[in-house]
């Protein structure tokens, strides 16, 4: 078995690697640099392509170009880089261009810090940048997970033709876990009906987003719309731990929902019955699984580094029917596991904060 | 008697365009546009370049590129087309890229990709139309603009001290050593487009050739942004404009760079290429059997920079890797590597690992005393807390946590290297905690360390730690 100790962030690169990926443009920013280092390391080593690119803008319509031409191709950056990356990701949902873009988001807004947050929830899960379009947002919590949903994501980029995201945080960027090294997968996409990679045989086609007749364009958007559809009946991801009896179900993703899982066992040696529901797909996210515990549960808690953003979607799932409570904290502040089960004791306590 | 056809670098019929009219292009009377996408596809058609061609339109008048140009087409965001150029061309080096852009795209909201795609040397070939106006969006100013021409924007006319000079985006770019050629041309009277012809010509044939970027500047005419009939708008192009954008050339080196010296290397996806690079990067420490974790390690290692501390997390976590154990490595970073310590967690489990942060320490290192006043407190009850006497003054409350005092650092320099307490260190963390047996740790530093001069020395230091723990008992 290949494994290796490594960062988060490297895994990435060894699962875009192993996904195919031949074309890594990027800008260096703090959390994110090790994914950039990693690149410039093994893509052209493979005979891909590493462009470090005069800015973040630049980078993503360099994904822009190697997507429009057939080609596994991906940037990543941290949260301001990735604010600058909404152009580029409106313009590629809009000519439907495959792309994984990895945001290890950090401390804001502004400038803000290097330390680890998850403030871009809506900015990811809910456009970020113009028009009507959504990003694949998956959510990884360790580093296997950053080299197993990397591929993953540019599988569900080109089923759908669509931009995916890995959103994770510095603390999944930054630690290291072992990973198991992953087999390099076939080539199993073929997207010469409508790429144009400079060969006679794609010469036909047109990458492009611009739509002049408004009819026309209102039926491209009713047709992504259709897609998010499809995606949102069939890629759902999400994990459970001691959800079924519990009274308290916590909605965490990504480093939080380690600390959450950490805090499960303790809370049950005390009597609080607390069950863990991990979102994996931010979008489209498990509204469904959360409505189901709707009947067993008593209430709910989303648990994020930020000022509530992903409670938002709970609420919306739950519609009503429960309370959802939200516990957050943000600018680079982690909760101890201890916190958060001083949360669960006021929550199912009935007490208020 | 010459039939005059259209040049099959066009669509003969231009299905892609809205309206009825498919067979005129969408330019205005006395535009230049017209005459340069004529002479790109001619060049496209006579060097039979068109079935790998790629045409990156931008935004501006020109957007519409893809209507008419009888290749693999791109429509870029604005000003990013010598982005998208630079991309296309690295994932096909074969491919003839052309990024075509006008004034507003290439030299205000594009400058950056400009001139980056320009000083990378990027092999395609930029076609500038400087018309010095905004065309598409009603006529604002350009960065082209010329000092008291009005537009939109500027209604009283174009103030060098309210919004600057026009920009003479050939002669800035000629100051790069990576671009092959930088020519000017026009489009004004026929002499002028002849000349314009020619400079398209070479710009293709030096891509073609793989002799790097191409920039040809083109000064044409917009009667609609200047409000002239076209007459009057051609006079003033030759008259006025060239004045402050004078014909040339600004650099070629096209004669004395070799063929395909600009060609770059890209190699297709090979999964079985990939599958042995990959097996490169799997860890080197060897297999062994799974050796059992009798209770799990939540592991604090604090001190200064310089003492190995995240070193020694990682020794330790490549101990539990090759036993067989779940390890989580991180270190702090961020507001926790204020205050002169450095530190990481490491946990060794025989589960999944929940939190990577460990809050609670059962084995905490201390390396400084800042590290013990910051972090003693926290480990658990019958906690192991290891503490380099060398250094560190204070002493660990003896009645709560099980302390081993270990002068790590004086007995790394019996050893030999002050630098190498961390594994002294380590030797103490194992023999008082049990984790692993001994000579399973030794063989996973045998493999850890990469310098092989230095493996006995390690050796000696984990021995001495471990032993100086085991006869203190």
């Amino acid at each position: 078995m290949a494994r290796q100790f490594m960062k988060g962030n490297d895994a990435i690169v060894v699962g875009a690697l192993a996904a195919g990926c031949r074309a890594y443009y990027g800008y260096p920013i703090t959390p994110a640099s090790e994914i950039a280092h990693a690149a410039a390391l093994h893509f052209p080593a493979l005979g891909g392509v590493f462009i470090q690119a005069e800015s973040e803008v630049a980078a993503m319509n360099m994904v822009y170009g190697s997507a429009g031409m057939g080609v596994r191709t991906m940037t990543a950056s941290s949260s301001p880089g990735f604010s600058l990356k909404q152009e580029g990701l409106s313009y590629a949902a809009g000519a439907e261009l495959p792309c994984v873009v990895v945001n290890i988001v950090r401390g804001g807004p502004g400038l803000g810090n290097i330390a680890p947050e998850q403030g871009d929830y809506f900015q990811i899960t809910k456009g970020g940048g113009h028009g009507n379009y959504r990003l694949i947002a998956l959510a990884p919590n360790g580093a296997q997970e950053m080299c197993d949903l990397t591929m993953h994501a540019f599988e569900l980029a080109d089923k759908y033709r669509n931009p995916a995201c890995i959103m994770a945080d510095g603390i999944t960027g930054q630690m290291m876990e072992v990973v198991e090294i992953p087999k390099a997968q076939p080539r199993t996409w073929d997207h010469s009906s409508w790429c144009v990679d400079g060969t006679p045989a794609t010469a036909g086609n047109l990458v492009s987003s611009i739509i002049l007749e408004p009819e026309e364009l209102e039926a491209h958007n009713l047709k992504l719309e259709a897609k998010y559809q499809r995606i949102t009946a069939d890629e759902v991801m999400f994990e459970k731990y001691a959800v079924d009896d519990a009274d308290l179900v916590v909605v965490a993703y990504g480093v939080v929902s380690r600390i959450v899982y950490s805090t499960v066992d303790q809370a049950r040696a005390e009597g609080l019955k607390v069950g863990l529901l991990r979102p994996i797909t931010l979008w489209p996210f498990p509204s469904a699984a959360i409505a189901a515990l709707c009947g067993t549960a008593k209430s709910f808690l989303a648990v994020e580094l930020s000022t509530g953003q992903m409670v938002e979607d709970v609420r919306l799932a739950v519609e009503g029917r429960k309370p959802v409570h939200f516990y957050g904290r943000c600018g680079g502040v982690v909760p101890g596991g201890d916190e958060l089960l001083a949360e669960y004791r006021r929550v199912l306590g009935g007490g208020s904060r | 008697m010459k039939t005059y056809e259209k040049s099959a670098g066009f669509f003969p019929v231009f299905e892609r365009k809205t309206g009825p009219a498919k067979e005129a292009t969408h330019y205005c009377p006395g535009c230049g546009h017209g005459n340069v996408h004529k002479m790109i596809a001619e060049a496209l058609e006579e060097f039979g370049l068109i079935g790998r061609s790629v045409f990156v339109s931008p935004v501006g008048c020109s957007v519409f590129g893809y209507y008419y140009f009888n290749c693999g087409n791109f429509q870029a965001a604005h000003g990013r087309a010598p982005a998208v150029a630079t991309a296309v061309k690295r994932t096909n080096p074969d491919s003839i890229v052309i990024s075509y852009q006008g004034d507003g795209d290439l030299a205000a909201i594009g400058t950056a990709e400009t001139i980056h795609a320009a000083n990378r040397g990027e092999n395609i070939c930029v076609f500038f139309v400087n018309n010095a106006i905004y065309g598409m969006t009603g006529g604002q100013m350009a960065p082209t603009t010329m000092i008291g021409q009005r537009s939109t924007t500027t209604p009283q006319g174009r103030l060098e001290t309210v919004h600057g000079n026009p920009i003479r985006m050939a002669e800035m770019l000629a100051t790069l050593p990576a671009p092959t050629y930088i020519e000017r041309v026009a489009i004004g009277d026929s002499k002028h487009i002849m000349k314009a012809r020619k400079a398209i010509r070479k710009a293709l044939k030096i891509q073609a050739e793989g002799k790097g970027y191409s920039f040809v500047e083109i000064v044409s005419a917009c009667p609609t942004g200047w409000k002239m009939d076209p007459v009057h708008a051609r006079d003033w192009l030759l008259e006025d404009m060239l004045k402050v954008f004078p014909l040339g050339v600004f650099k070629d080196e096209s004669d004395s760079r070799d063929e395909n010296s600009w060609h770059r290397r890209y190699d297709a996806y090979e999964p079985a290429v990939v599958d042995e690079y990959l097996d490169r990067l799997k860890s080197t420490l060897g297999e062994a059997e799974p050796v059992a974790l009798e209770n799990d390690l939540h592991c604090k290692f604090a001190g200064f920079g310089g003492q190995g501390i995240l070193t020694l997390g990682l020794l330790l976590s490549q101990i539990g890797m090759r036993a067989g154990q779940h390890v989580s490595w991180f270190p702090a970073y961020g507001p926790e590597m204020r205050g002169g310590t450095a530190n990481c967690s490491v946990n060794l489990c025989g589960s999944r690992i929940g939190t990577p942060l460990v809050e609670n320490p059962n084995v905490l290192v201390v390396m400084n005393q800042p590290s013990l006043d910051a972090f003693a407190d926290q480990v658990t009850d019958g906690g192991v807390i290891i503490v380099d006497t060398t250094i560190v003054e204070g002493r660990p409350d003896a009645k709560r946590l099980r302390p081993v005092l270990i002068p790590a650092t004086a007995i790394a320099d019996e050893v030999g290297m002050a630098k190498i307490a961390n594994v002294v260190v380590l030797g103490a963390l194992v023999a008082a905690t049990g984790c692993f047996p001994r000579a399973f740790c030794e063989d996973t530093l045998r493999a850890a360390i990469k310098k092989r001069s230095l493996v006995d020395m390690n050796i000696d230091a984990f021995g001495r730690g471990y032993d100086f723990v085991k006869n203190a008992r």
